[in-house]
């Protein structure tokens, strides 16, 4: 059931988001994609060489986090060497940590620092198309300094090709900024969800700073200054930052559009807006007072209405702090401590280049596909020329329509309309086939999970979930099968707009979605 | 007088280690433990004990 509470106004939303623009303008430029329409602001997304100066291209084009592109041929990974934190957020519960869970500030083995490089070398030589290792917790990186620190150092020295990052929630950045300089780190996040103590006092319950625990609004007004401070200290040092702001409906929802205008103009390069994860038995403060997460309507209208402003990214799958893999992937079970004792480790800076070489062409062809597509699409053909219907794609990496409907365990959402095929979000759904037969349960979810959709894009799918997919209002199409996302999503709308035109269908407006909370890798487990 | 961490509500994330004033805390076995001998309760030290005003978990550091 969605709720029928719409926290966000949509003609609110529209002037603030006229608001903005109009800011923006007189504002100082910053990273990329500020003055050009809606598909270049969403630069984290899509956006390409062209887009911005060669030194942060050279930063992010490898980066699964900051580059859309990129987050279909290569790989991250999380250690956890960073268990404690120095606030606490009422969407965050340490005492728990299920292995069934994935989420932000779950993991199931901490590591000291000397294991973290271990492990890391161990994946590296494994899957070389890895190019980036984070630490993001479980807990606070940077209230772990000596942890994380170490890490790096050590990480440096034996494996000099791997991009370095970290996520913080701020409160000791400024504190740590020059440090983080001094380990060749480009990249950190910060999460930052309000800029009005006022907002932060209903987040933050309190923070550990100067020796006390600090409540209430001072809580939320330090934490508040840090956090600008230290985005700016970040922003004059030249590093790259990502915002990520949880979405809370009722709290920040309306406010992240100020959060967006006040990080932009501190020279974030990236803001991250993810949906609240609040399940009861997650035993969250939220998820205990049943605050509940938007809708995919809902996270989408705030993500527009940020458009225009700093660059939004839309792929965050909201990892865990011990995450392994392409984005939307978890291949952690594999590389535990036991396991990586027993594997022969050689790590051969070559054989990465060269099949980091091969990822790159590959890359390259798909660009190459969505520039041919784009340019081909349109027509006049009577249709409403500003038509836009969201669409689900299965894939398993390599930016290609190549997964089975029953092997997804998330679908990527695309909004195509006439010339424009944009990435704006990813859905997790059950798992449809367990141990090859379809599970009649779970295809409800799944449908719920895409019901904004009109189609889904598969490699190959069965008759039941097809003819039930279709009772439901949503198409399933397989005649793509390998091909291009972005040239098959615009093939396919081209081939819809035809049938509208020639009068065989007639286009309805899909409903809204629901966003799925929590596990995926428990369900990808049994089915393993 | 010294405080005691209660294993069961520990989830070892080590904040309270490097906040003691007098090094009185150490991991074991996955969670962390109170040396009685060196805990001052931080009396004469900080407004509060350190790691009750650190620990993420509510109740889980009390007086021995």
């Amino acid at each position: 059931m969605l709720p029928n509470t719409a926290y966000v106004d949509a003609s609110q939303l529209g002037r603030s988001r006229q608001a903005v623009s109009q800011i923006l303008e007189t504002a100082a430029s910053g990273g990329c994609g500020t003055t050009g329409g809606e598909g270049k602001a969403s630069c984290g997304t899509s956006a390409g060489p062209g887009d911005m100066p060669e030194e942060i291209w050279n930063k992010v084009k490898n980066h699964p986090c900051y580059s859309e592109e990129a987050h279909h041929h290569y790989a991250r990974m999380h250690v956890a060497v960073a268990p404690a934190c120095n606030i606490q957020c009422n969407y965050c519960n340490r005492k728990y940590d299920c292995s069934n869970e994935s989420r932000p500030g779950v993991v199931s083995q901490k590591l000291t620092p000397e294991q973290a490089v271990k492990k890391v070398v161990a994946v590296a030589s494994e899957i070389p198309q890895m190019t980036v290792l984070g630490i993001a917790g479980p807990g606070d990186a940077l209230a772990n300094p000596k942890k994380t620190f170490d890490t790096f150092r050590m990480l440096q020295e034996q494996a000099p090709d791997i991009k370095l990052c970290l996520s913080t929630n701020g409160l000791a950045l400024p504190e740590l900024a020059d440090e983080i300089c001094k380990y060749n780190i480009d990249h950190v996040t910060i999460t930052i969800n309000m800029v009005d103590p006022a907002v932060g006092e209903k987040i933050y319950p309190w923070i550990f700073w100067n020796h006390r625990r600090v409540t209430g609004i001072e809580a939320a007004t330090i934490l508040h200054e840090q956090q600008m401070k230290g985005l700016e200290m970040l922003t004059e040092r030249g590093v790259l930052t990502k915002i990520n702001s949880v979405l809370i409906p009722g709290i920040n929802d309306e406010h992240l559009i100020e959060v967006n205008r006040e990080v932009k103009k501190r020279g974030a390069f990236l803001h991250n807006i993810m949906p609240l994860i609040s399940e009861p038995e997650h035993g969250t403060v939220f998820g205990l007072t049943g605050q509940r997460g938007p809708s995919a309507q809902e996270l989408k209208a705030v993500q527009d209405a940020c458009m225009g402003g700093a660059n939004l990214m839309r792929h965050c799958r909201q990892c865990r702090a011990d995450a392994v893999g392409l984005l939307g992937e978890d291949r952690s079970e594999e590389f535990t401590l036991d396991k990586i004792d027993e594997m022969e480790v050689v790590y051969d800076l070559d054989k990465r280049k060269t099949y980091q070489d091969k990822v790159e062409a590959e890359r390259q062809a798909q660009h190459a596909a969505k520039v041919a597509a784009l340019a081909a699409t349109r027509l006049d053909d009577g249709v409403d020329p500003d038509m836009k219907v969201l669409i689900a794609v299965a894939t398993e990496g390599h930016g290609k329509v190549n997964q089975h409907f029953g092997h997804a365990t998330e679908f990527q959402i695309f909004e195509v309309s006439q010339g424009a095929a944009l990435f704006v979000g990813h859905r997790r759904v059950d798992l449809y086939c367990q141990g090859g037969y379809g599970e009649e349960e779970t295809l409800p979810s799944v449908v719920s999970a895409i019901n904004d959709c009109h189609a889904v894009l598969v490699s190959k799918i069965g008759a039941c979930p097809r003819d039930e997919l279709k009772a439901a209002g949503i198409e399933p199409v397989d005649e793509y099968a390998h091909e291009f996302i972005e040239k098959a999503a615009l093939s396919w709308f081209g081939g819809y707009r035809e049938r509208i035109a020639s009068g065989l269908i007639t286009h309805q407006v899909r409903g809204d979605a629901q966003i799925r909370q929590g596990a995926f890798s428990g369900a990808a487990e049994q089915a393993a | 007088m010294a405080l005691k961490i209660i294993a069961s509500m520990c989830t070892g994330c080590s904040a309270c280690e490097p906040e003691c004033p007098n090094v009185a805390i150490r991991e074991k076995g996955g969670t962390f433990i109170i040396d009685p001998a060196k805990c001052t309760e931080c009396e004469g030290q900080f407004d509060s004990p350190q790691c009750v005003a650190v620990c993420p978990v509510d109740n889980c550091i009390k007086s021995a």
